[in-house]
Parts: structure tokens; sequence; C-alpha cells
């Protein structure tokens, strides 16, 4: 690794200087990075954190209060001395004008605390909601914190991405969701994890808000649904107040549950999200010419089980797989900036 | 007419000047200075942390301590700001929202030791918190809690306080925040809906009674530069209350349906350019205010001219005060009746300004009212949106702003030709003088009694009681602003409000120079990130307790707009945060932004504060009222550049950002 390269120990550690250097250095698009970051991904692959924290995609709708929701559940664990980084991800384009990275304005937090760490990514018109570095940026903060949240905006099929990502998939609805509630039952979406009625400050309205999901669920089980991630997992629907601070505590509690039923199953579950997410980029890359000249989705996705897990990252092996490509192509790949 | 054959003149309305500054003594100087040259009613002017809830030694107050208001810690200094002013005689308006509970118990519990009967006490607390989530920025409590102190102090004052003016719903921050005048009209009404509302849910005013309540309603408007428009507007708002207290309260006495209001007109208007123009500018926009009877203000206080410039000199308030004694003591204009009843061009005009404020009163409604729409940044995209439009409409001349972007050329202006001294310094000493002082105070009171008094604070705001009776009581015993929203902060929270700005959205212009200027932007960021391998980010920060964010807002959705990544964490954020932030979110670029003149204590902090981190090159820019002998100190100390409302140009600031990331990476 070049000297400057942000050093994995010191990542390990939870020295934010570092992290953030390395988050940078997994933003960081050009050809002539990837090795580096290849390295350095591998490098924190092996961190003690890695394997036994937990990351949790915090996504739904716009404006049901998601980040005020990340704020209150990062103090809570803050309280209960558990460290925790944080991925927000922009919901949309920069470049179409949409939004902007003003989640951090939601969140008031101790500046000194150097047990929570928050970054935002934009998606810089990404398909499928999720950033380009948002797999490797939660790798970064999963070395060093023991919950990593990435929180993201979207609902049915544009969140799809974050199940490759996280361990425990939540999603946030607030009372009156009418949407969510018709996706569910017509099997539109895959059920969560957990689901969060937020913004339950008048009691009434949330009671019915959480019988109509239990509700929506079980049409939902009854045609054939299938969950995010499967198992055997009863989906909890909570609710919760984020600016009146209730229902955190029991947020938490099924969060960690799901950590714990996952325990068995979660190697191979991370890898199978790595997988898939490397063969979406391949795929967004170079689309459907792409797969089929390496041989089809059923090739690609065998390959992928077999390398990735080591010090093979989705970003390496997607550009190992590009190069791949190009070479069949005839045509020598272009360095491209 | 009266018998000698003159006209009957109407009563001028009160003359007030927005004043307070350095210490409680100083401003009672300054007071009685004021009324002595013909000034008719006291506007007391509190700096940040008192309007924020901070005692001077608070950390959050660093910097910000008697800078753009006079600092009131404590009953002490309530008796020192009114020494020698008979509080019974006074007419006194405060501009206090988030502590208006306790700033008029210190008020009362003064006038308490005076012998004043309350009964008698005539004035006003502002006290409308709606406006500070959109605009003002001085909220401390989350909404819910905000609007029981607003109806708690509404409550207490219509029985014991008859005459004080307990709310006034201010338009005129809506309109410094960019509203269009329908957008003032419909949001200074859904606020006072939303109050309105609250008073009657708390059920302590009798039904029969609630007339009283709507007939203490008071507003405070702002009128640009647009005068006839602006007058329409005044009659709008006339018609327009009527209409909300008669089909939606009931009230049948008219006088208790009167929409009563005070005005400062628009600063927002004034600029730094050939800055003498403003007095003009700030006659026309009275006018707007007096021509017509049936809309006239009740009260007046009007800016300085030098207000782009740094804080107004004693003198420049003078000249503004001036104006309106000539107007109403030497014109004739007090001698008529309505001049423009009948007349059909106005009121066309004021129809079309009912029809579409009503529109957009009811479309807030139906998203269940201003609360609501102030949590879900529905309002307040509205007005990001609606400044960004006025900007571009200056930018690219499509509005004329004389001096600024037309008819720039011109001799020097006398009046400016030493300009450090054209303007007001707070002494840098007040600071520490303010902590000393404070520091007495809490070592010469019985800490018993105030302890009990916080404690019966706590118990009363985890209540339904009024907590009026016992913030009085903490006034008697000597608790200070600090402590009393401290203890009321450990109850209820803090609130950090939307800013609008994530999802306002920008009319980019699709053709003509100003698109091709964007264009160009554009291809330099892409060419820029090629380089550096991700896109280049900005941190748009507003440290100290400022909570004018209108300069942030837009260079942020601008920034935004050309291609940045941004990173904008809304107002009072501490230098500590901005750097926890930038080293987090790994910037680029910094921009700071500071309207209250605490600029030379709170940037440089941020800059020392980012190189013990470890982030020294990180180039920061810095905007908000900044003299220029101010300017090259913050040059002199590393900021790259200064911008200052004469920089009215932001794709010249993009261009100069891109410039500093560009130039940082080669230096890598």
């Amino acid at each position: 690794m070049p000297p400057n390269d942000p050093d994995a120990e010191h990542v390990m550690s939870g020295d934010k200087a570092a992290i953030s250097r390395a988050l940078n250095l997994v933003e960081d698009r050009r050809a002539v990075s990837q090795s580096r970051v290849a390295a350095l991904l591998a490098a924190l692959q092996r961190a003690p954190l890695a394997a036994s924290g937990h990351r949790v995609g915090l996504t739904g709708p716009p404006g049901v209060g998601k980040s005020t929701l990340t704020a209150a559940l990062a103090r809570s664990l803050r309280q209960h001395g558990r460290t925790i980084g944080v991925i927000a991800v922009d919901p949309s384009s920069i470049r179409s004008g949409d939004s902007l990275l003003g989640d951090r304005a939601r969140m008031s937090f101790d500046p000194s605390d150097a047990g929570l760490f928050v970054r935002s990514l934009a998606t810089a018109g990404e398909v499928g909601g999720l950033a380009y570095a948002a797999n490797s940026a939660v790798r970064v903060l999963a070395a060093a914190y023991d919950i990593v949240v990435i929180e993201t905006t979207g609902v049915g099929q544009s969140e799809i991405d974050i199940v490759h990502v996280a361990d425990t998939v939540v999603l946030v609805i607030q009372p009156g969701s009418g949407d969510v509630l018709q996706f569910l039952k017509a099997g539109i979406m895959e059920i969560p994890d957990i689901l969060v009625v937020n913004k339950a400050d008048h009691e009434q309205l949330a009671r019915r808000a959480v019988a109509d999901l239990q509700g929506a669920l079980r049409t939902a089980h009854a045609a054939g649904a299938t969950g995010v991630h499967d198992g055997g997992w009863q989906t909890p629907v909570l609710a919760t107040s984020a600016t009146g601070a209730t229902g955190i505590e029991a947020l938490i509690a099924a969060i960690d549950e799901h950590r714990a039923h996952l325990e068995a199953t979660l190697a191979d579950r991370r890898r199978h999200g790595e997988v898939r997410w490397a063969l979406e980029l391949f795929s967004r890359k170079h689309g459907e010419h792409g797969v089929s000249t390496l041989g089809g989705e059923g090739a690609l996705e065998a390959r992928a089980e077999e390398s990735l897990g080591g010090d093979e990252t989705p970003l390496s092996l997607c550009e190992r797989l590009s190069q791949e490509y190009l070479t069949t192509l005839g045509s020598t790949p272009t360095r491209k900036t | 007419m009266a018998e000698d054959g003159r006209r009957q003149r109407d009563k001028p309305w009160i003359m007030r000047t927005y004043a307070g500054h350095s210490t409680a003594a100083a401003s009672n100087e300054l007071y009685r200075t004021n009324l002595a040259k013909g000034q008719t009613g006291l506007s007391v002017a509190f700096d940040l942390p008192t309007q924020t809830g901070y005692d001077a030694d608070d950390p959050a107050a660093r910097g910000e301590v008697g800078k753009v208001g006079v600092p009131v810690s404590h009953i002490g200094h309530m008796r020192a700001l009114f020494e020698g002013l008979p509080l019974d005689q006074m007419n006194t308006s405060m501009t206090i929202n988030a502590t208006a509970v306790w700033l008029l118990s210190l008020y009362v519990a003064v006038a308490e030791e005076h012998g004043a009967d309350p009964q008698v006490l005539r004035g006003t607390t502002q006290n409308d918190i709606i406006k500070e989530y959109l605009s003002r920025g001085t909220y401390i409590f989350p909404p819910a809690a905000s609007m029981r102190l607003t109806t708690d102090l509404i409550t207490y004052t219509v029985e014991n306080v008859p005459k004080w003016n307990p709310i006034n719903i201010c338009s005129y921050h809506l309109q410094e925040a960019g509203a269009t005048p329908t957008q003032e009209l419909a949001y200074a009404l859904v606020t006072a809906i939303g109050v309105l509302d609250a008073v009657k849910a708390t059920g302590r005013i009798p039904e029969s009674e609630f007339g009283k309540v709507v007939g203490r309603m008071s507003f405070f408007v702002n009128a640009g530069i647009r005068f006839i428009e602006e007058m329409c507007k005044m009659r709008a708002f006339v018609e327009l209350w009527d209409r909300v207290t008669r089909d939606r309260y009931g009230v049948t006495d008219p006088k208790q349906r009167r929409f009563r209001y005070g005005i400062q007109v628009n600063s927002l208007g004034l600029t730094e350019q050939q800055p003498e123009n403003n007095i003009i500018r700030i006659v026309l926009e009275m006018l707007a205010v007096t021509l017509s009877k049936d809309a006239r203000a009740r009260a007046i206080q009007l800016p300085a001219w030098n207000e782009a410039l740094g804080l107004p000199r004693p003198w420049d308030q003078q000249w503004s005060l001036r104006a309106q004694q000539i107007l109403a003591y030497e014109t004739d204009l007090l001698e008529y009746a309505d001049l423009f009843q009948g007349s059909e061009v106005v009121e066309a005009q004021t129809q079309q300004l009912v029809d579409s404020a009503w529109e957009e009163v009811e479309e807030v409604l139906k998203r269940g009212g201003a609360v609501a729409a102030v949590e879900s940044g529905y309002i307040k995209q509205r007005l990001v949106e609606s400044n960004a439009e006025r900007l571009r409409a200056i930018e690219n001349g499509e509005q004329i702003v004389v001096g600024v972007n037309k008819y720039v050329e011109g001799a020097p202006s006398p009046l400016i030709e030493n300009l450090d001294e054209a303007i007001l310094t707070v002494d840098a000493e007040v600071d520490a003088q303010q902590r000393e002082e404070l520091g007495r105070w809490k070592r010469d009171r019985d800490p018993a009694k105030v302890e009990a008094a916080l404690e019966e604070l706590r118990r009363v705001a985890r209540s339904n009681e009024n907590t009026m009776l016992a913030s009085i009581a903490a006034a008697h015993a000597g608790v200070t602003t600090g402590e009393w929203a401290n203890a009321l902060r450990e109850v209820w929270g803090e609130y950090r409000a939307p800013t609008g700005v994530s999802g306002a959205t920008v009319k980019t212009p699709a053709a003509g120079t100003s698109a091709e200027t964007i264009k160009r932007l554009r291809r330099r960021m892409d060419e820029l990130e090629a380089r550096m391998g991700r896109r280049p980010k900005l941190l748009v920060g507003k440290p100290g307790l400022d909570g004018h964010s209108n300069g942030a807002e837009q260079i942020a959705i601008k920034a935004r707009d050309v291609g940045f990544d941004v990173v904008y964490e809304g107002i009072r954020v501490s230098p500590e945060q901005i750097v926890a932030s930038a080293l987090e979110e790994g910037v680029h670029l910094i921009g700071l932004s500071i309207l209250s003149g605490s600029h030379l204590e709170l940037v440089p902090d941020v800059v020392s504060r980012l190189r013990a981190a470890g982030l020294g090159d990180v180039p920061i820019v810095a905007g908000g009222i900044i003299p220029e002998a101010d300017a090259e100190q913050l040059r002199r100390e590393g900021i790259a550049a200064v911008y200052t409302p004469k920089d009215f140009e932001l794709d010249n600031i993009m261009s100069d950002l891109i410039d500093l990331v560009d130039r940082q990476h080669a230096a890598e």
C-alpha cells in the first residue's frame, strides 16, 4: 500500500481521521485506485468487528422521519456503550437537483464522541438506490463500529440493493402509508426483517397502523410472499416516535434479536449479498451482452460464490470480470479516469 | 374640520427604534437618548444568547454576547435596562420568542418590584415561534413544547396583563426569507390560526371570553420596495383577518376583529453598494404602511441605511426616526380619510392577493396546519424556492436594483469615506465583563431558593399548568436565562428544524448566458471529479447562534446545482461540530456563514480546530455582514475568500469555489 493510504489498523482502532481517509479512498472511482481499495478492504475483512458486528439497513419513503429515528437509535446505542457508524445515502441524483446531503441537520450529536461516525454518500444517479461505494463504505465502518446503520430512501423495488448490504432490513413508514400496505399485500415488495411505524405520537392512530400492517403481512404470507431474508423469522411490527424517543429500546431489542437469529447463517448471507452486488455492478456496467459473453448469469454467480470472501471484494471482482469481458471483445481496456 | 378651520389630524403611529447592545446599562442610556429624540415607544433587541436560552458563560454563547442586542440573564439586568424608565408609562416591544415567557416574567417581576400594577403594563412580546423555525432560527424546543409556551404566555396576559400584546405574528421574517406577498399573507394567517387553535385547545379560556384572545392578536409585518403592491397586501391582510376571526372563531365584536400591526420595513433589499440609496428605499417602503388609513400600521420601526454594512450607530437610527417624524408631523398625510377607497386599481390588486393567499392558506390547512407544515418542511421549502427565484432575477438583471445590477457607476459616497467608522463596533471586552458579572450574581444569591424555583419549573413543565407563574417566581429567586432554558431542555429536549434545502428545486434557465454559465461550471466539475476520483464535496456551516440562514441555504442549493456534493447541517452548529463533520464527511472545501457580527471570534476558532484535527489544508471561505477591515484580517488568517451582500452573483462565487478545490488538489 502506498504510504499515504489509510492504515487498516488505525481504522480498526476507531481513528476517525483514518476512517475518513479510508472512506475517501473507497469512493475514489479512478481505475488506478482500485488495487489500493481492494488491498484496504481485504485488510479490513480481518477486523474482529467485521465478523461480530451488525449491519442494519434503515429504509422507507421520504418524510417518515428516518434521519430522526437514526439519531434516536444512535443516542440509545451510545448510552448502552455500543459504538455506531452511520452511512446516510442521498436518495437521488445530485445532478438532477433533487436532493442534498442534509441528513446531518436532523442529527444532533456530541462532536467529541469517538463512538459515533456519520458519513453521507451521494448516489450520483445510480439506479437501485444505493451509492456505488456503499458496499465498500459499509465494510470500512463495520471494521470500526459495533453497529453500522445504512440509511436509504425508497420503497418497493428501488431499495432492493440494501438487502445485499445489510444483515437486517428495517422498513420505516408512518401512519397512513397506504401505498406500502398495498405493495406488501400485492407481493410487489419483499417483506422486511422489521417493520416500524414511526411518528406514532398519536396512540390510537399508531395502534391502527400497526394492526393494518400485521394484517397486510398475513395477506402477503398467505399469497406466498417471501421475506428479504428467510429462515423462519417472524417480522415484528413496532411503533416508534423518534421525536418523543419512545419505542427505541424495543427497536434495538428487535434488531438484536434478528442478529441472534442470523448467527448461524450470517456468513453465507453476507457472501450471497456480495455476489449479488458484484453481479449487479457488472451488469450495470456491461449490460446483458456482458453477462452473456462471460457465460450467463448462472456461471457468473458460481464464479462469484467461489472467489468472494477472501481478498476479493465485489468491486475488485467486477473490475476483473470487466477486464476479461473487454479482452474477450478483443479490445484492451482503455484507462478510465 | 376642526373649529379653527384646520383639519383634524389622526394620532400618529408609535415610533420605535429596534435597539440594544453591549450591556443593560449601555442600552438603558441608548433608550433614554432615543426617547429624548422624540421616539414614542421602546423596542428591545436582545442578544442571541438571551434569545436562545444561554448565559454569557455558556460555550455556545462564545462571540455572541452583546452583539446584536442586549444580554439579559437575570432580574438584575432587567432592572438596569429600565432604570429610570417608569414601566407603567412605557410601551415596550420585546423581540423575544423561544424565551418570551422568561423575559416577560423578568419584566413583570421588575414591575412588581416597582409597585406597578401588571394591569397597566403595555407592550408586546413577539412570541411567534413558527417563523423562528422557518426563518429567524432562535427556536429551542420541539414545536409542541414551543406552542405550549406560546399559549401559556397568551392565556396568562389575557387575564393578568390585559393591555399587553402577547404575540406578534410575524410575516416580517417570512419576507426576509424570500416570501412573495401571497406567501407572506398566507403563512402569517396559518400561523395565527395555529396559535388560536392551540389556545382554544388549552381549555383555559371560556368560550364567551375567546373574543378577548382574538382581540389581543397582533401582527408584525414587512414592506418591500414594490410599495403599491405592499400597500395592497396590507389591505388584503385587513380583509382576510376579518374573514378568519368572523368565520373560524365566530367573533362578533368588530373591534376584536381589527387587524392590528406593527412594521419594520424591508432589510433584505438594502444594499451594500451605494448604501446612501437605502434611506430612499426605507422612506418609500414606509409609505406602503402609512398611506392607506384603513390599513395603517400602529407602530413603525425603520432599519438604518447602513445595515448591510454592519451594526447601525445611534446617528444612523436617528436618521430613520427623523424620516418617520417628518412624514407624521410635517406632511398632511394624517389629515385625510383613506385615500384609496373606491380605487378600482387598488381594489383589483388587493382582491388578487386575497384570493391567492386564501388558496395557499387552504393548502396549508389541508396539510395539517402551520405546525405540521413546519415539521414536514413544506413551508420552508416554498420559501427557499422563492428566495432562489428572487436572487436569480437580480443576478440576470430581470429585477433592477439601482447601484447593484444597474447604474453602478457613480461618485464615491462621502458617507462611507471612512468605512470602519460608518458602523457601530461592540467593545470586545463585553463578553468577559458579562461572564465575570454573572459569576458574581450566582455567588450572591440564595442557591436553595434557586434550586427550589427550578425544581418547581420542571414540575410545572411536566404538568399542564401555566409556566408563567413558576417563571415569575424564578425571576424573583435570581434564576438566570440559561438556567431557566436548561431546566426546560431537560424536560422537553431540543429541536432541529428541517432546512428546506434538500427538497427545494431551483429553476435553471434552459437557454441564455446564465444557462451557458451553469453548463460551463458543470463541465468543470465533471472534469475535476475525473481527476480527483470523487466528486468535490462542500460543507456549508453556520457556526454561532445566528439563525439567518438565507445565505447558507442559497449557497447550498446553488452549489448542488452546479454539481458539488453538499453537506448542510442547518443553523447553530458549534465550531466543534463543524470540524467533526468536515472530518467524518471528507470534504474538500468549507463555507462558513455568519451574520451576527461574531465572525472574528468564530471563524478563527474553526480554523484552529481544523488545524488541530489535521485538516489545515481544507480551504475555507466565509460569508456574511463582514466589514472590509475584518475581511482583511480573516484573509490574513488564512480564509481563502470573504463574501458580503454585494457579492450577489452566485455563479461567480461557484466559479471561485471550483478554483479553490482545483488548486488544492493540484497542490496535493
